[in-house]
């Protein structure tokens, strides 16, 4: 796809991964002109300089009230502007308000140009939202980990046992009350601090 | 137990009665499980309640009538068996608007007209030196901010669309945007504007009830097809929110309601700003001084909670005005059909209805839905000829 064929995508996003994610996957797809802008304050002078034909916006920033408002203005920019979804197309709604993301599309632009570039940031979004959630998990196993080692330690001195004999003692008291071993290992952290 | 519902709500002290009737257990009372979701933008709020996201929710009363007309967006009808809020909206303008247009007022300073005309002419002189124009923010294309400051200001002359700028921003960008210089004035709801005036960078010009006496601004808002198939659900609704706004109503609730609304996940503001706005007794300028109006904001007092469809009708009046809707008989009884007191009377039990609040607006006649050309011929302003 050449320059002049690519239609100018303008990524509205408060988040520089997640732009950064979806940007790359827009120029995979062979989509070359994407401008991220991440100031919101100016924005519609900022698009107005750009003069975009697919504006994407994250669904969490509340600058989404000012792009609706240019369906209303069209002098703001230089051709008015209709969201991506007709009238009888809800499930493509549904799939990017469920995903987070909005597609803002500047009349003209052919619908079958734009679907691809639609799912294209319904699956990036899902992707950066799995992504996120791994790295929350890993966050917390992570402090799991630590608070574990430390409850180890607690019961090693305070029952005079292994490291071995502690951990086991965690899991099993872990499996009988039915809870997750990190927070074993935090009540008796806190108990410990408790008793001090 | 009905199935848990989802309400999608803007943090502004309009959705008072639905959030209270949420915390204080009135929903529950009524065999409701209600999630309360807040949201950040309105657009927001309309795509998620028009896709099924969202059973009901906390809606400018305009985006429920552009929504079942289908301006802007996905056509989906929309049944508002509840009003949560008349009124609550305010004009603040900066420091600096503020100085020049007490330079040229003649007149009362709360009179709307005598401020119209002072605006006309500072933009006038604006105009003559040169100077950028004016910009007033505002909330949503299809809000009463919109409309509000454009009925003001076109009462002088003054065109909305030509001599100066309307510009959209989020309610929690107003008051930085304000401060930044990027507006001189906006029109929103409660608290930013004491927010505004508690930082010292601006004044309150006028409450919206000066403009029109009784506005509807927000609504509780289901789809029709869903409240058709719920009848009970939103009868409970209807119940308990009117329960809340029957509990804010009481004095001798007032701060209790306040510590509600201004937990982090409500509208997550300082308990005293919310009080002042529930008590319509506002600070108007940084120097201290005080305006008190009993109906600044109507929640549930004076019969605020039934919807009048009438109101959706000079609603969709303005839209017509200022070119944003055709003008077809069909429009008007689409909007009036938005509005439902029928919903709100099966609700409560209640065979007759009441009298609606009459319309009074500070220029203009008296408006009649039935006949809403000769109601916009008589302003000289407006899109909708054209």
């Amino acid at each position: 796809m050449s320059a002049e064929q690519s239609p100018k995508i303008v990524i509205v996003d408060e988040s520089p991964i997640r732009a950064a994610i979806l940007e790359e996957g827009l120029r995979e797809a062979g989509f070359t002109q994407v401008v991220h802008i991440r100031e919101m304050q100016s924005l519609l002078a900022r698009i107005y300089a750009v003069d975009p034909d697919i504006i994407l916006i994250d669904l969490e920033n509340p600058s989404r009230d000012v792009l609706e408002a240019m369906f209303q203005v069209s002098r703001a920019v230089r051709r008015p502007i209709a969201m991506f979804v007709d009238q009888s197309d809800t499930a493509s709604i549904q799939a990017s308000v469920e995903a987070g993301v909005s597609a803002y599309i500047v009349d003209g632009l052919k619908k079958e140009r734009i679907k691809p570039i639609l799912d294209l940031c319904v699956s990036r979004f899902n992707a950066f939202a799995k992504l996120q959630e791994e790295l929350e998990r890993t966050k917390s196993q992570l402090e799991d980990r630590k608070i574990i080692e430390k409850a180890k330690g607690i019961l090693m001195k305070m029952k005079g046992l292994n490291e071995d004999e502690a951990y086991v003692l965690l899991r099993s008291t872990a499996m009988r009350e039915k809870k997750k071993i990190g927070e074993i290992a935090q009540s008796i952290i806190t108990a410990a601090e408790m008793l001090k | 137990m009905t199935a848990p519902l989802r309400i999608g709500f803007i943090p502004l002290v309009d959705a008072a009665a639905l959030i209270v009737a949420v915390d204080k257990g009135f929903a529950a009372a009524e065999g409701l499980e209600v999630e309360l979701v807040r949201e950040v933008s309105w657009s927001n709020v309309r795509d998620k309640l028009n896709i099924g996201l969202f059973d009901a929710a906390h809606l400018l009363a305009p985006v429920a009538i552009a929504s079942s007309l289908g301006l802007g967006h996905v056509k989906v009808p929309i049944a508002a068996p509840f009003n949560l809020g008349i009124n609550g909206n305010a004009i603040t303008v900066s420091p600096v608007l503020h100085a020049a247009l007490m330079d040229e007022i003649d007149g009362d300073r709360f009179d709307p007209l005598a401020t119209a005309k002072a605006l006309a002419k500072v933009v006038a002189k604006r105009r003559k030196a040169g100077t950028e124009p004016l910009t007033f923010g505002m909330t949503f294309p299809f809000s009463t901010h919109n409309y509000q400051l454009r009925f003001w200001m076109a009462a002088a002359g003054v065109d909305p669309d030509e001599d100066l700028r309307l510009v959209v921003l989020p309610p929690p960008y107003m008051v930085d945007s304000l401060r930044s210089g990027h507006v001189d004035a906006f029109c929103v709801g409660a608290p930013w504007n004491s927010v505004a005036v508690d930082l010292g960078i601006g004044h309150i010009l006028h409450f919206a009830s000066d403009i029109l006496e009784h506005a509807a601004e927000k609504v509780l808002a289901v789809r029709k097809v869903w409240g058709d198939k719920h009848p009970d659900v939103v009868a409970a609704l209807v119940r308990a929110a009117l329960r809340g706004a029957e509990f804010i109503g009481n004095a001798a609730n007032l701060a209790e309601a306040a510590r509600i609304l201004a937990q982090p996940d409500r509208i997550g503001v300082d308990a005293e700003i919310i009080q002042r706005s529930l008590t319509g007794r506002l600070k108007i300028s940084p120097d201290g001084t005080f305006r008190e109006s009993s109906r600044y904001l109507l929640v549930g007092r004076e019969g605020a909670g039934r919807p009048d469809p009438a109101q959706a009708a000079w609603l969709y009046a303005q839209m017509v005005r200022w070119g944003q809707a055709p003008l077809t008989p069909d429009g008007v009884r689409t909007a009036m059909a938005v509005f439902r007191p029928d919903l709100y009377d099966a609700a409560l039990g209640r065979q007759q209805s009441e009298a609606a609040a009459p319309f009074r607006a500070f220029v203009g006649p008296a408006f009649n839905a039935d006949d809403i050309r000769g109601h916009l011929e008589a302003f000289e302003v407006g899109r909708w000829k054209s």
